[in-house]
């Protein structure tokens, strides 16, 4: 078994959850890794001050697929104000692999994406 | 150099190159990323040292005898590297790389040369450097910057560059000796002849070529061509420009300061001669030095063999590359087109993927858009995995890449 591409991390980049647009929205950001030109999207429901519906969308390695559609199924329902609150441990430790200081950025592009959305502020470092 | 068994494909030299020691887990480093920087053998890490260790001190201003092995030491570079390639001293500028050296044309000859309704033609092969210089400039002074196509084999088509040469509006070419990520490589001498006949200029990026293949500025005609030491054996910050000298002569100064003067009065100041008009501030002198070094070794080595080897190792590559399913490499099938590097997607294996999996058998490789964002749009792609020889690498180090690839995708289920 491989540390970084475990199974769950190879079935939610193959057949990733929560992944396309949401047509209307209530909230986007559009985020890009510099280091290989992937970029992901997201859209965003907002209802009663919390992410009602939440899909993203783009292209990217594995990590940073997987990443993306773990996270969307614990953000649906999450309040608008824990998402800010959100920090990088928080989307490392639910990925559960070994993320190298490379990986990182692919790891924590779609929390840039969805804290980006939610609090308006693009600059959040990864 | 180490004499050890010499086939084309294998120029038994790796026992020149310090690094290719070391071992990961056990694993012997196998080194394909040679297009991004190059390994450096023992006699290029020993000048370095040496400068540093016995005759370091500041050029150009020092009297004592220290300052004059100094100044020997880095006039003895230029002349080798301007040798190198069949250049002047004088007309051999040490920069800090490609792109300071492209910058340096873009500013002192672009801003003086180039106005409202001129263009510039780039290609769309181009690195990020030899295409955001021209967009500055472009944007700047109302100029227009276009782009020659790539077609479906990674090739420029001659009669699309007659015919932007033909509007009389273009000022400068600038295109890639060797693209980075295609492989391709250009007929230069054809490509400026034409430039030439219609009045305009030529910038020439070399940075993929002067490493890996014999160089004749001479025979190739640019009026501009620019290369980097540490892709060609040499130490990093140490670019070199090559520009015909009554070009450079008539170009004001790019970066000013120290050195590149000949007076300075309390208003305004005289420009140093060719080369140093172009050096402001103390160059990079054991830089030079390491750079000297290098193209000793390599013309000891000769470039006709150094380029042999690695267009057999290519044709090795390319075929061992061709037996993965669903993948597909980029740019000119035939290896006699190509410099020694390959691009490739796989399907269902995004290119970081590949290369974390290649990293697992010990194999570094390159992954992303390799500075060349416009091509990867135009190949419909966002990124690739790129291995590149050198040539301290042999058949061996391409079939662990393969393997590396074979088991990677088993991990992703993509079978075997």
């Amino acid at each position: 078994m491989d540390d970084l591409y475990r199974d769950y991390i190879l079935d939610h980049y193959k057949r990733p959850r929560n992944f396309g647009e949401l047509d209307p929205h209530d909230l986007e950001a559009l985020e890009h890794n510099p280091l290989c030109g992937d970029e992901l999207g997201v859209h965003i429901r907002v209802k009663d001050g919390a992410i009602e519906e939440l899909r993203f969308h783009g292209h990217g390695c594995a990590i940073s697929q997987a990443a993306a559609s773990i996270a969307s199924e614990e953000l649906q329902g999450m309040q608008l104000s824990e998402v800010e609150e959100l920090g990088a441990d928080w989307m490392i430790e639910l990925l559960g692999i070994p993320v190298s200081a490379t990986r990182r950025k692919c790891a924590l592009l779609n929390l840039k994406a969805v804290r980006g959305a939610v609090t308006g502020d693009g600059a959040w470092p990864i | 150099m180490t004499v050890e068994t010499r086939t084309a494909a294998d120029l038994g030299v790796r026992s020149d190159f310090p690094i290719l020691t070391r071992e990961w887990d056990g694993r012997p480093l196998i080194y394909l990323d040679t297009a991004a920087t190059s390994q450096k053998p023992q006699v290029v890490i020993d000048a370095v040292s040496d400068h540093l260790a016995s005759h370091n001190a500041n050029v150009h201003r020092g009297v004592y005898a220290l300052a004059q092995e100094a100044d020997a030491a880095y006039d003895e570079s230029r002349r080798r590297v301007a040798a190198f390639v069949g250049g002047e001293p004088a007309t051999t500028i040490f920069t800090k790389n490609v792109t300071e050296a492209i910058n340096l044309v873009a500013y002192a000859w672009g801003r003086a040369n180039v106005g409202p309704g001129d263009e510039v033609l780039i290609t769309a092969m181009e690195h990020h450097a030899n295409i955001v210089p021209w967009q500055v400039l472009c944007h700047e002074v109302g100029a227009e910057l276009r782009y020659l196509d790539v077609d479906e084999h990674g090739m420029l088509d001659p009669a699309q560059l007659d015919k932007e040469l033909e509007r009389g509006k273009v000022r400068l070419v600038a295109f890639t000796h060797i693209s980075n990520v295609l492989g391709t490589i250009n007929p230069v001498a054809e490509m400026t002849a034409r430039i030439r006949a219609a009045g305009a200029l030529s910038l020439v990026d070399g940075a993929q070529a002067v490493p890996h293949m014999p160089v004749d500025l001479r025979s190739l005609g640019a009026d501009f061509y620019a290369w980097t030491g540490h892709k060609a054996l040499g130490p990093t910050g140490i670019g070199v420009l090559h520009g015909r000298r009554e070009l450079l002569e008539e170009m004001p100064p790019f970066l000013t300061g120290g050195d590149m003067i000949a007076s300075v009065d309390f208003q305004r100041a005289t420009w140093n001669e060719l080369p140093y008009k172009f050096e402001a501030g103390t160059p990079p002198v054991a830089e030079a030095v390491g750079l000297g070094a290098a193209v000793e070794y390599l013309s000891a080595l000769g470039m006709e063999r150094v380029r042999a080897h690695e267009r057999e190792l290519t044709s090795h590559l390319l075929a061992r590359l061709g037996e993965i399913p669903g993948l597909r490499v980029v740019g000119p099938p035939e290896a006699a087109r190509r410099g020694g590097l390959a691009s490739f997607a796989i399907e269902g294996m995004h290119p970081h993927d590949v290369a974390e999996l290649a990293d697992r058998g010990g194999v570094c490789i390159r992954a992303g858009h390799h500075c060349a964002q416009p091509l990867m749009r135009c190949l419909g792609l966002s990124a690739t995995a790129r291995a590149s020889v050198g040539i301290y690498n042999t058949p061996s180090d391409v079939d662990a890449l393969i393997d590396a690839l074979n088991a990677g995708r088993e991990i992703f289920g993509l079978g075997s």
